[in-house]
C-alpha cells in the first residue's frame, strides 16, 4: 500500500480557507495548503496485456493515465465525476468508472479497454452485434456501453443480483428488465437503448 | 446544381444502396475505440498542454478583481488566460454573450480564465488559486415573474413576424360552441450530450489549426475569426467525430477560444475541454417557456380558432423560443393567430436544442388537442384526422409540398391497437398499476440549405468524397457514402468518405434535420458533375448509364477508373435552391403513439411501449434514420417525465448542472421502440426526394408520454415536466 505523506492542516488555514471562499470567489480549498497530490511515483499498469511502466502525479486518475499517457483514446471522458459511464473500462474482471479511481491504485492490475476487448482476433462478439444493431450514434459512450456489456453479462453468470432480482437465493436471469437496470449506468444521450438492449441479447443468446 | 423546379427520375431513384439498411461505415471505429474525437487529435508526447476552464461565480455584474500570480507561480503552470491579457476580442455573428467575461458577467458559468498547464491535474489544481471579487448586480431569473409585470416584448422568429393574425379569433373564438383555454410551461433544458464541448489549438506562427467539437465547420471558423480578429483563411479547423451535439455544438464556444489564446501565450498547442459541471452554464440551452393556447371548435369537431400565445426568455441580443411555428401549419381553422414574446431574463444564452420550436410547442399544442378531443367527446386521432389541412392555412393558396399526416395517424392507430385504449381516464387497471394510452401529432418543417462537395474518382476506380459536412451521430458518413455509390454507380466499398474539414467545401452541416438532405443533395450534384466529366473522358454520351462499376452506352462497357487513366478526375459542385420552398410549404409529418403505467400508490410513471409513425419523403438509410428516430424518442420521454434544469432564482444560474442531477432517461427509463417509416418520396423538397427526419422522431413525444398518463390516472399536468409529485395529491382513490 502507497502512503501519502500530508502537510499539516491546522484548523486557522482551513477556516481561513472558508472565510475567503465566502467573501471571494474561491474554486476550492487548495489555498489553504491540503495535500497537492502533485508529487510523482511509478507505477506498472497491464493494459490489454501490455505492460506500461508509467511515472504519474497521484491525483491522476486511470482514466486520464489510459488517454493521456497511454494513449488509449477509446475510454472516454463523459463527466469525470462517475455520473455517465464513458468511462468504463474492465479491471481485473470488473467494469469500473476509470474517472474515480487514481491510477496508482492499480499497480500490478489487469486492465481491459474497448482497445483490446477483442484480443488479437480484431473484432468482439459485442462489438459486432452492436455494429449489427445499430445501438450508438455519436459513439462516444460506447466503449464504455460495450465494456460494461461484457462484464454485465459476467455479473449475471457470476449470480451477482441487482436492484430488479426478485428472488435474491435464486440465479438473477437475462431479462430485458435485468439487462436495462444493470446498464443504467452508462447514458446514451443519443438513446439508442432499444438498440443496445437488441445487441446485447443477441450475444447473450436471450430473445 | 440550381434546384428550382421538382426533381424528375434521377439516378437515386434505384435505390440498389441508398434506402438500404447498411450498417454505419464508421461503425468499426466506433466500437473498437479507433474514432478520434477533436480532442484524441494530439496524444501523449507531441508537446500538448493543458488548459482549464474557470466560469464566473456570479450571475451578472463585474470583475472587481482577479488576482492570478499564486496560479501563475503554481507548478507546472505555463500561463492564465484572463479578459485583461486576452487583447481584444470580437463577438461572433453566432454569439450574444461575448465568451470570455471581464469586466462585465453577463452569465453563470461565463469563462473568466483559463490556466493553462504541462499537465491536466496541473491546470485543474491552478485553477483553485485564483482569487476573484465580484461586484454582483441584481439579475432577473424568474419568468413567470416577468411575464406576470408584462416584461415580454414582442419578438421575431427569425423571418417570421412576433405577430401572425388570420380572419377573425377573437369573435371566432367567442362564438365557439366548445373552448379551451389553457396555459402550459415547459422548463429550460441541456442538451447534455457526452462528449463535452472540447478542442486543441496549435498555432504555426499566424495559423491556428483548431480540433474541435463542432456541428459546423463554417460557422465555427468565421465566429473563430471573427473573435480572434484574424482572417478566417489563417484558420483550419477540424472537426472529425462529434459526440454528440443536439444543437448545443452549433455555434462557437469558450473551449475553441480559450485554446487559441491559451495556446498563443503558452507557446505550445492546448487542449481544453469544458469540465462538465460548466457545460450546463456556461454554453445555451433551451430556454422554458410559458404558452397560452384557445382552440375553439363547433360540435362536430372542426376548429374555428386557434391561437398561440408563447413568452420566453433571453440575454440581450439572443432569440425567443419559436414555440408557436407549428401551430401557424399544423391545423385547419379559418381564424388563427400567434403571438411570441420575449423577456430579458439573466440566465446563460438560451439557443437552439434539437427541434427549436416544435419540441416545446408541440408539448403544448398537442396535450391541447388532446383536452379539446375530450371536451368534444371525439377520439384524438379522429379528432386530428378531422382537421388535417393539405394547404398552408394561413395562405389556402400555397400547398403542402406533400403531407401524409393523416396516412401517420391512421397506420400508426392500427399499428399500436389504438382501439383497446381505455376512453374513461383511470378505468384500465393491472394490479397495483393504471394503464394509460397517449397519442400525439409530430411536425417539423424541413430546411432547404445550400450545401457543396467535392468527388474524386482515381485510377483504381475508387471515389473519394470531401465535404465539410459533420456526422453528428447521425450516419452522415454512410448515407453520404451510399449517394456517392448510388449516383456513380459503384459498390459502396469503393467510396470513401472524409467529413469536417475547412479543407474541404462548405455544407449545410449539421443541425435543425438539415443535415441529411442537404448533404447528401450536395454529394448528389457533385457526383453528377463528375459523371459529365467522365463520360466527356471516354468520349460517351452524357445519358450513358453508370453502373457495376462501369459507363455503359451501347455496346460500351467501360470500367470508371479508365476515365482517371492519366490522372484524378476532381468534380466540385453542389445543391442551391430557388424558391420552391416558398411556392410549397415543405414539412415532415409523423404520429407518436405510447401505453404508460403509473403506479396507483407511488405516482411513479413508466413508459412501457412506443410506436413512432413518419413521413419525411425518402429515408436514406433506414437502419440509421431509426437510430434517430428512437433517440428523439427517448429524448422526449426525458422531457415529458424528467428533464429540467432548475432555476437557482438568488444565485441566477442553473443549479443542477451535472449528469447526476439534470436527469435523462436511462436504459432502464426506455421501452422497446417501433418505427414506421411511410414509403413515400418528396420531388419538390430535394434531388434526393428526401427530407429531414430526426427531429421529427422528437416532435410530440413529450405531449404522447403526458397524454398517456393522463388516460391512466385523470390526472392533467400542464407543467413539465410531469414528476410524480405533481400527481400524488390528485390521484385516483384506490378501490
Amino acid at each position: 500500500m502507497t502512503s501519502f505523506p500530508l502537510p499539516p492542516v491546522d484548523r486557522r488555514t482551513v477556516l481561513a480557507g472558508a472565510t475567503a471562499a465566502a467573501t471571494a470567489y474561491s474554486t476550492g480549498l487548495s489555498a489553504a495548503g491540503l495535500a497537492s497530490g502533485a508529487d510523482e511515483q511509478t507505477v506498472t499498469l497491464r493494459v490489454n496485456g501490455q505492460t506500461h511502466a508509467l511515472k504519474l502525479e497521484e491525483r491522476t486518475t486511470l482514466l486520464d493515465a489510459l488517454r493521456e499517457h497511454i494513449g488509449l483514446t477509446g475510454t472516454k471522458k463523459g463527466c469525470d465525476h462517475g455520473q455517465c459511464g464513458a468511462c468504463t473500462v474492465i479491471v481485473n474482471g470488473r467494469r469500473i468508472n476509470s474517472c474515480l479511481t487514481l491510477a496508482l491504485m492499480h499497480e500490478g492490475d489487469a486492465v481491459t479497454t474497448i482497445e483490446g476487448l477483442a484480443g488479437r482476433d480484431g473484432q468482439h462478439p459485442m462489438q459486432a452485434a452492436f455494429v449489427k444493431h445499430d445501438a450508438f450514434q455519436c459513439g462516444y459512450c460506447t466503449s464504455g456501453q460495450i465494456c460494461s456489456s461484457v462484464a454485465m453479462l459476467d455479473e449475471i453468470k457470476a449470480g451477482i443480483p441487482s436492484h430488479v432480482t426478485e428472488d435474491l437465493n435464486a440465479e438473477p436471469k437475462r431479462t430485458p428488465e435485468e439487462v436495462r437496470e444493470r446498464m443504467s449506468g452508462n447514458i446514451c444521450r443519443c438513446g439508442a437503448y432499444s438498440n443496445i438492449l437488441d445487441a446485447i441479447n443477441e450475444v447473450s443468446g436471450a430473445v | 446544381m440550381k434546384f428550382t423546379e421538382p426533381a424528375g427520375p434521377n439516378a437515386i431513384d434505384n435505390q440498389t444502396i441508398i434506402s438500404r439498411p447498411v450498417s454505419r461505415i464508421d461503425g468499426r471505429l466506433k466500437t473498437s475505440g479507433g474514432a478520434k474525437y477533436g480532442y484524441e487529435q494530439l496524444g501523449p508526447n507531441t508537446g500538448a498542454a493543458y488548459g482549464y476552464v474557470v466560469g464566473a461565480g456570479i450571475a451578472k455584474g463585474k470583475i472587481r478583481s482577479l488576482e492570478s500570480s499564486a496560479a501563475r507561480a503554481a507548478p507546472g503552470v505555463l500561463a492564465v488566460v484572463t479578459a485583461e491579457n486576452a487583447g481584444k476580442l470580437g463577438k461572433g455573428k453566432y454569439n450574444f454573450a461575448p465568451l470570455l467575461a471581464g469586466p462585465e458577467v453577463h452569465h453563470y458559468h461565463q469563462a473568466v480564465a483559463l490556466v493553462v498547464a504541462d499537465t491536466f491535474e496541473a491546470a485543474r489544481s491552478a485553477a483553485t488559486l485564483l482569487r476573484i471579487e465580484y461586484a454582483a448586480e441584481k439579475g432577473e431569473f424568474d419568468l413567470q415573474a416577468a411575464r406576470a409585470r408584462g416584461d415580454g416584448q414582442p419578438a421575431p422568429i427569425e423571418q417570421d413576424p412576433a405577430d401572425t393574425s388570420v380572419g377573425d379569433f377573437d369573435g371566432a373564438f367567442a362564438k365557439a360552441s366548445i373552448k379551451l383555454d389553457e396555459t402550459y410551461s415547459t422548463p429550460d433544458q441541456s442538451h447534455a450530450m457526452m462528449e463535452p464541448h472540447a478542442s486543441i489549438a496549435a498555432w504555426d506562427g499566424d495559423q491556428l489549426t483548431l480540433w474541435t467539437s463542432a456541428q459546423m465547420v463554417d460557422w465555427h471558423r468565421s465566429d473563430l475569426a471573427k473573435t480572434l480578429g484574424i482572417e478566417k483563411e489563417k484558420i483550419r479547423l477540424i472537426s472529425p467525430f462529434i459526440g454528440g451535439g443536439f444543437g448545443g455544438k452549433l455555434f462557437l464556444r469558450a473551449d475553441a477560444v480559450l485554446a487559441a489564446l491559451g495556446s498563443r501565450k503558452a507557446r505550445r498547442p492546448v487542449k481544453v475541454a469544458l469540465p462538465r459541471p460548466l457545460v450546463f452554464n456556461n454554453t445555451t440551452h433551451r430556454p422554458a417557456t410559458i404558452q397560452r393556447i384557445r382552440i375553439g371548435a363547433e360540435l362536430d369537431g372542426k376548429i374555428v380558432a386557434i391561437a398561440h400565445d408563447s413568452w420566453s426568455g433571453n440575454l440581450d441580443g439572443g432569440p425567443p423560443e419559436g414555440a408557436v411555428a407549428a401551430t401557424r401549419l399544423l391545423y385547419a381553422g379559418a381564424n388563427r393567430q400567434t403571438a411570441t414574446r420575449l423577456a430579458k431574463i439573466d440566465l446563460p444564452e438560451g439557443h437552439s436544442m434539437r427541434a427549436p420550436g416544435e419540441a416545446p410547442g408541440l408539448m403544448a399544442l398537442e396535450v391541447a388537442m388532446d383536452e379539446m378531443a375530450e371536451k368534444l367527446k371525439l377520439d384524438p386521432v379522429e379528432f386530428r384526422m378531422m382537421n388535417d389541412t393539405q394547404v398552408d392555412p394561413e395562405k389556402p393558396e400555397r400547398k403542402f409540398s406533400l403531407r401524409n399526416l393523416r396516412a401517420c395517424l391512421q397506420l400508426g392507430a392500427e399499428r399500436f391497437g389504438w382501439s383497446r385504449r381505455p376512453m374513461t381516464p383511470a378505468s384500465l387497471r393491472e394490479g397495483r398499476l393504471y394503464i394509460g394510452y397517449g397519442m400525439a401529432a409530430a411536425f417539423r418543417n424541413n430546411i432547404a440549405m445550400k450545401s457543396d462537395a467535392r468527388v474524386r474518382l482515381g485510377r483504381d476506380g475508387r471515389i473519394v468524397v470531401e465535404t465539410d459536412m459533420t456526422d453528428i451521430g447521425t450516419g452522415s458518413y454512410t448515407i453520404i457514402a451510399q449517394t456517392a455509390a448510388e449516383t456513380m454507380g459503384v459498390p459502396l466499398s469503393s467510396i470513401d468518405v472524409r467529413l469536417g474539414s475547412s479543407d474541404y467545401p462548405v455544407s449545410c452541416g449539421s443541425g435543425g434535420q438539415f443535415g441529411a438532405v442537404n448533404s447528401t443533395s450536395g454529394v448528389f450534384a457533385a457526383c453528377m458533375k463528375l459523371r459529365e466529366d467522365i463520360a466527356r473522358k471516354l468520349g460517351l454520351p452524357f445519358d450513358s448509364k453508370f453502373e457495376g462499376g462501369r459507363v455503359a452506352s451501347g455496346e460500351w462497357r467501360i470500367p470508371v477508373g479508365e476515365a482517371a487513366a492519366n490522372g484524378d478526375l476532381v468534380a466540385e459542385d453542389g445543391v442551391e435552391y430557388g424558391d420552391l420552398d416558398k411556392r410549397y410549404q415543405e414539412s415532415t409529418f409523423g404520429a407518436h403513439f405510447c401505453e404508460v403505467t403509473v403506479d396507483a400508490d407511488t405516482a411513479e410513471m413508466r413508459v412501457r411501449r412506443m410506436l413512432a409513425v413518419c413521413a419525411a419523403g425518402r429515408i436514406l438509410n433506414p437502419k440509421t434514420a431509426r437510430s434517430q428516430v428512437i433517440g428523439a424518442m427517448t429524448m422526449g420521454v426525458g422531457a415529458a417525465l424528467m428533464e429540467e434544469l432548475t432555476v437557482d432564482k438568488r444565485a441566477g444560474c442553473f443549479i443542477n448542472h451535472d449528469l447526476a442531477a439534470y436527469e435523462v432517461p436511462v436504459n432502464a427509463d426506455i421501452p422497446h421502440q417501433d418505427v414506421i417509416f411511410l414509403d413515400e418520396l418528396d420531388p419538390i423538397a430535394s434531388p434526393m426526394k428526401a427530407k429531414g427526419v430526426a427531429e421529427l422522431g422528437l416532435c410530440g413525444v413529450a405531449a404522447a408520454v403526458a397524454n398517456a398518463v393522463y388516460n391512466a390516472v385523470g390526472v392533467r399536468v400542464r407543467d413539465y415536466p410531469i414528476t410524480l409529485d405533481k400527481l400524488l395529491e390528485k390521484m385516483p382513490i384506490r378501490a
